[in-house]
């Protein structure tokens, strides 16, 4: 690459085109590969929403799993799921990132390291022992149930978007600086920028987390999918058990696509 | 070296020159970290001249860096005054202070995810300017710095070499047209015959825009090559020598300079001695697709046994010698990639380099952007070494 970098300009042009052409035709390829191992997620999940219709209408089902199983019923089971995992969700974000950014600034910053460590112990912890201590302190119900959602699945957006700022190369917040820029330019024009990534993969972990643990939620009287399974497991109808765990899978498999073209979308150019 | 302040010997370097520096002084500057007991930078007290390179140049942890920082106030000092021309900056609000001082740092520092022309425009939009202004202002400064702005303004940095990030970094630097620049080892990330085109470059644009310039470097060739004036630092930035390359070579103040920079080797006069204080042969030059056979004869008739062709712009792509250019027809466009290019302001050193590199008995030598000043053979550069060694011996 030396012949882009001489004192000619007219090799330099010559030498430095001719390879930035080659990576000008490689760059569209590596898009459309990209869009096209997002677009066999979502026909895979389609598949495994028409496998399910043609069982449940084709299948014979004793009347508890009919009741359990008719339109109405699977549609409130699901819209509960939706609705716990999106309202947690939105809390998550807008108390996550928030939190992650103060962590990494002034004074806070040296609070960070204890932070990860708790996140990262935290999130080992099982989900369903906090279910249980959050409902015997709160009582029961949907809105302990989004407390515990989202207790548990702010760890991974506060410690990515923590992770996610630190990686931004110091050397280019000091250029920022050093021409003029303000700290909070430097945050919202390079930091957060080059953080996104790394953010946007800690949500949607955190989301796919809420689709999963919001399954708990019927042990605390939260609703959702859950209802299913656990009606499943006590009356020993596989039928329901199944049913419930494959549509919580289709669910967390869609919401994990969803993150993906979010993410292939808002990743900054040129990273 | 002092064509920004007395620009008598008006040669061709003169030209379209401008003073548009501001003077840098330094007072008493001190920057102490809580817990330790020397400070790191110990009342400096520097005047740094309007117009004029200044480096800095010290062996690592010495408080270069620290000093140049504190400048622009990314650091801040604990005491001592610093003024901009007559300006005391000390107190001023420092994120509009550093947007009337460039900075460079090594490896260009610019931000991925924004294209060469948004990197560049960054300070002018701080500023204020409005969006025709700012679009003329990054053309003209790729354009400056050696980059053609219809191809490489929309490029991502990623896209471009090291050499070409860091000339960005320069345009960057520039863009809002301060008269102050700083840089921090501007090319310590880029291999040595990318340094050595991007000194010269840097010596270029400096002739054209004379500003006030103060570059941290640790290597003392690149000092004496890119500075008017050096200054050698000691540990807690203590001035140790203060002056031209010359008199540091000649005359080293204390034994730790001498060591420091290797003065007493007659090889060491190379990198004092520039392109342009040789005599360069004039050489035959034809334009490419023109008629081969002018071209030839041309050189027969001055004696010439090859001939420099240039493109268009007036740009050197290669030079054949006359057996090659008779067998064709028109002059070919052929870019020979290893045809060695110096720029007047390159030193003996690296013209010498640059010959050894290219197994090549000359170089070509630049004048200004598009224009050709000559040639330099390996005789001449013989001939200014035993000159050097004489005036040394006698």
């Amino acid at each position: 690459m030396t012949a882009a970098t001489t004192g000619r300009p007219g090799v330099d042009t010559a030498g430095a085109g001719a390879a930035a052409d080659a990576r000008d035709t490689a760059a569209p390829e590596q898009a459309r590969g990209g869009w096209r191992a997002l677009a066999v997620q979502p026909l895979l999940v389609l598949l495994g929403v028409v496998a399910f219709l043609v069982w449940r209408t084709t299948a014979t089902l004793t009347e508890t799993e009919a009741r359990q199983l008719n339109a109405t019923a699977l549609w409130t089971s699901i819209r509960e799921h939706l609705s716990l995992t999106v309202v947690a969700a939105v809390l998550v974000l807008v108390i996550a990132i928030p939190l992650g950014i103060a962590l990494t600034r002034g004074p806070l910053r040296r609070l960070s390291p204890l932070v990860l460590a708790v996140a990262n112990t935290g999130q080992a912890a099982p989900a369903i022992g906090l279910f249980v201590l959050l409902a015997m302190w709160l009582g029961f119900g949907f809105r302990t149930t989004v407390i515990g959602l989202v207790l548990y699945a702010a760890l991974p957006v506060l410690r990515n978007t923590m992770v996610g700022i630190q990686q931004v190369d110091a050397r280019l917040v000091e250029a920022g600086r050093g021409m003029g820029m303000s700290a909070a330019a430097v945050l919202f024009r390079v930091e957060l920028p080059l953080a996104v990534p790394v953010m946007l993969a800690g949500v949607r972990t955190a989301l796919v987390l809420l689709v999963g643990t919001a399954t708990l939620a019927t042990f605390i009287d939260g609703g959702g999918l859950g209802v299913l399974i656990n009606t499943g497991i006590t009356l020993n109808l596989n039928s329901l058990l199944v049913s419930g765990a494959v549509l919580v899978a289709l669910l967390a498999l869609a919401v994990d696509w969803l993150g993906r073209v979010v993410e292939h979308v808002a990743r900054p150019k040129g990273l | 070296m002092s064509e920004t302040t007395a620009p008598t010997g008006a040669t061709a370097v003169d030209t379209g020159r401008r003073a548009s520096g501001l003077p840098i002084r330094l007072e008493g500057v001190t920057k102490r970290y809580p817990g330790q007991g020397k400070p790191a930078v110990d009342a400096v007290t520097l005047e740094l001249p309007a117009g004029q390179t200044t480096a800095f140049v010290g062996p690592s942890g010495c408080g270069k860096t620290t000093l140049l920082k504190m400048i622009n106030r990314l650091i801040e000092p604990t005491s001592g005054k610093i003024f901009l021309g007559d300006e005391d900056v000390t107190g001023q609000d420092p994120d509009k202070l550093r947007r009337r001082i460039g900075y460079v740092i090594q490896a260009g520092g610019l931000f991925p995810h924004m294209t060469v022309g948004a990197n560049v425009a960054l300070v002018p939009k701080m500023l204020g300017w409005d969006k025709k202004k700012v679009a003329g202002r990054v053309e003209e400064l790729l354009d400056l710095v050696g980059l053609d702005p219809a191809v490489y303004r929309d490029r991502y940095p990623r896209e471009l070499s090291g050499g070409q990030q860091q000339r960005v970094g320069v345009a960057r630097g520039l863009a809002a047209d301060p008269p102050v620049l700083l840089m921090d080892e501007p090319f310590g990330a880029v291999d040595p015959i990318t340094r050595q085109r991007l000194q010269d470059e840097m010596l270029r644009i400096q002739d054209e825009l004379g500003k006030t310039i103060v570059c941290v470097t640790h290597d003392f060739d690149e000092a004496v090559k890119l500075g008017d004036k050096i200054v050698v630092f000691d540990v807690g930035a203590r001035v140790v020598q203060h002056g031209t390359p010359e008199e540091i070579l000649s005359n080293p103040a204390e034994q730790y300079v001498a060591d420091f920079v290797g003065a007493g080797a007659t090889l060491k006069q190379l990198t004092l001695a520039r392109v342009e204080d040789v005599e360069l042969r004039r050489v035959t030059t034809a334009v490419v697709g023109t008629e081969s056979a002018a071209a030839v004869a041309a050189a027969r008739a001055v004696g010439d046994d090859y001939v420099v062709v240039l493109d268009s712009r007036g740009r050197p792509v290669s030079w054949p010698t006359l057996a090659e250019l008779v067998r064709t027809t028109t002059v070919p466009g052929t870019v020979d990639t290893r045809l060695p290019v110096v720029g007047l302001r390159s030193t003996l050193n690296d013209a010498l380099d640059t010959m050894l590199a290219a197994s090549q008995a000359g170089v070509v030598v630049m004048g200004g952007r598009d224009d050709l000043a000559g040639v330099l053979t390996i005789e001449s550069v013989m001939a200014a070494i035993q000159q050097a060694r004489a005036a040394v011996a006698g």
